[in-house]
């Protein structure tokens, strides 16, 4: 019971810190009404350039494009819930140049914590409602046979995703500590995994799938959560309980992540800035 | 429980610097930037911690802070390892980086003190006598509803002295709180530093380059160098150490007689018409010891003495440590 008073504090404390953030913006509320319209912009051509594929083809990767367009809801959701909740993280590399990881790490919170809430920007809601409404229509029309099961995974699906990418977000933004100029490395596989998971795995072939979809895990955020939604057996030919498993290989990615970035601020406080 | 609260040894921090020699070769060299320092500090004492840049002044509070993992050496900061329990002890210390900022830069600056509040769960009682007592002694009250981007930096470091001091922590350490300031709030810093100082519940680190800070401030200087202690003790020890020595202006009615000769009494310079003159005394004469004697033998018509400059003091003590530059081990 102390535990969870005590969890519940911090929560409090962190919900202050993301109030804070958030007063901060809107006191540049021009440039905040743009943001937020510019962002919604985002998925819509994104999914208009997956469709756009479907005029020349009636099929992608053995997939109509109903199908195609629920895996890029899954992938858009996944994504965007991510970038929302821990995008901000990759603006690591400018604390960790101007030091201002000092000022964070005097306060007694936890580092990460402080570092999601420093920079939150709820600009980005509006591309969380685009990729939501994507889904929701796409699965409306992709004659999905309802049960239990899939429902679970329309809701479970995007979260397994959304932690997923969260993981490659905090995982690559820890080369900051290493490598100052960092530069573009983490947004190869953030945005790059993104447009990757936006179109079934079948697509790609080969070394590239193997490493993206299976050893980096990129098929389980969009590709696999859709066949189960779908209710098909995977072209690959992979047993049905791999379409399942999303939840499980986002946990994994997480725990990864996790080791990593806590040998990353060692390593940063044994070399200084 | 021990008076220490901070208790330093041999301290080290050694950085590896990777320089490029030719097209694809580098080579490292390890640079220690703090090499093994003793410290210790008694609760309510102000230390002055000085040093030219690049001493290690910096990489020192960063290691008691819990920011820098040492290379080696032991530091107990109330009691705590700094970073192994890093969290446990920022809830007890105060910090104030002079270049880097703990406030909300777009907010009011009255909602950091607010979420301060809630970051240290500080009681809302203690806040608000607290805070009553910064805004009084800081003067404060002019700007509270401020957004911090438009504060001048005089206000900033009474906000940041302030957010630092809001969970009354047992340590503050400053770094360069008066860096960049105008003389009226350098003043302001000052004047407070001084009744924090005088209340003697709070431990003080400072460091400075300010020397009016060092001369009202601090009862006693750490000064290092190079990574190393070069002086442990007071301004006035300082002084004797190095020489420093006071300075006795005279104007006579008409020239000397005879040369006045005293123990450690140097006439460094007169005016042309034998007048004005100026002695320098090593402390084993005293002024009056001086005055006295002239006005045996002369009629005074002024008299003025200078302390010394403690300039002249750093300076010298930055020009004399001769520990060899930095270089120490280097592996291709």
């Amino acid at each position: 019971m102390a535990d969870l008073s005590e969890a519940t504090r911090r929560l409090g404390i962190y919900r202050r810190l993301l109030g804070a953030q958030v007063r901060s913006h809107s006191s540049y509320r021009a440039s905040f009404g743009l943001d937020l319209t510019a962002n919604a912009l985002m998925p819509l051509l994104d999914v208009a350039a997956v469709l756009a594929m479907f005029r020349v083809t009636k099929t992608l990767g053995g997939f109509n494009a109903f199908e195609v367009v629920v895996m890029f809801g899954f992938s858009a959701t996944a994504f965007t819930l991510a970038d929302l909740a821990v995008g901000n993280i990759e603006r690591i590399r400018f604390y960790v140049r101007q030091g201002t990881l000092d000022a964070v790490l005097i306060r007694p919170l936890s580092v990460l914590g402080q570092l999601l809430t420093l920079d939150f920007t709820i600009r980005r809601v509006g591309r969380l409602v685009v990729a939501l409404a994507v889904l929701g229509f796409a699965v409306s029309r992709a004659n999905i046979v309802w049960t239990p099961g899939r429902m679970i995974m329309l809701i479970a699906g995007p979260l397994s995703g959304a932690v997923f990418f969260s993981a490659i977000f905090v995982g690559t933004a820890t080369v900051a500590f290493w490598w100052i100029d960092s530069g573009e490395f983490a947004n190869g596989f953030t945005y790059g995994g993104k447009d990757f998971t936006s179109y079934p795995i079948t697509v790609y072939s080969g070394l590239f799938r193997r490493v993206f979809a299976y050893s980096l895990g990129f098929a389980f955020v969009g590709y696999y959560p859709s066949l189960a939604l779908l209710g098909r057996a995977d072209p690959l030919g992979l047993p049905a309980w791999v379409s399942w498993s999303s939840p499980l290989v986002a946990l994994a990615t997480a725990v990864v992540a996790s080791v990593v970035w806590r040998f990353g601020v060692r390593h940063y406080r044994s070399t200084g800035s | 429980m021990s008076a220490l609260v901070i208790d330093v040894r041999g301290l080290r921090k050694e950085f590896t610097i990777t320089r490029k020699a030719g097209r694809l070769r580098r080579t490292r060299h390890t640079v220690a930037a703090v090499d093994g320092i003793d410290l210790r500090v008694g609760r309510g004492e102000l230390l002055g911690y000085l040093g030219p840049n690049g001493a290690g002044k910096s990489t020192t509070l960063k290691m008691l802070t819990g920011v820098l993992m040492p290379t080696s050496g032991e530091v107990r900061v109330c009691g705590l390892v700094p970073v192994a329990q890093r969290r446990r002890l920022a809830a007890r210390i105060g910090v104030v980086f002079g270049q880097r900022s703990q406030l909300w830069w777009d907010l009011p600056l009255r909602d950091s003190f607010e979420l301060a509040r809630h970051i240290w769960r500080v009681p809302a009682a203690d806040h608000a006598t607290r805070l009553a007592r910064f805004r009084r002694e800081l003067d404060l009250d002019d700007f509270l509803d401020t957004p911090v981007r438009q504060l001048s930096l005089g206000q900033r470091m009474r906000s940041e002295l302030t957010i630092a001091l809001l969970h009354g922590p047992e340590v503050v350490f400053l770094d360069e709180p008066t860096i960049g300031l105008d003389v009226v709030s350098k003043q302001a810093v000052r004047a407070f530093l001084t009744e924090l100082r005088d209340r003697g519940d709070t431990t003080i680190v400072l460091t400075t380059h300010d020397l009016a800070d060092i001369e009202r401030l601090c009862r006693r200087l750490v000064v290092i160098d190079r990574g190393r202690v070069v002086h442990d003790g007071t301004l006035g020890a300082l002084h004797e150490r190095y020489g420093s020595r006071r300075r006795v202006l005279v104007e006579l009615d008409e020239q000397l007689s005879a040369p006045i000769e005293l123990p450690g009494v140097v006439q460094e310079s007169s005016s042309a018409n034998g007048r004005l003159i100026t002695f320098s005394l090593d402390g084993s004469t005293t002024a009056g010891e001086l005055v006295g004697r002239l006005a045996s033998v002369a009629q005074l018509r002024d008299i003025s003495v200078q302390e010394p400059a403690i300039e002249d003091v750093i300076a010298r003590l930055y020009a004399s440590s001769t520990t060899p530059p930095h270089p120490r081990r280097s592996r291709p």
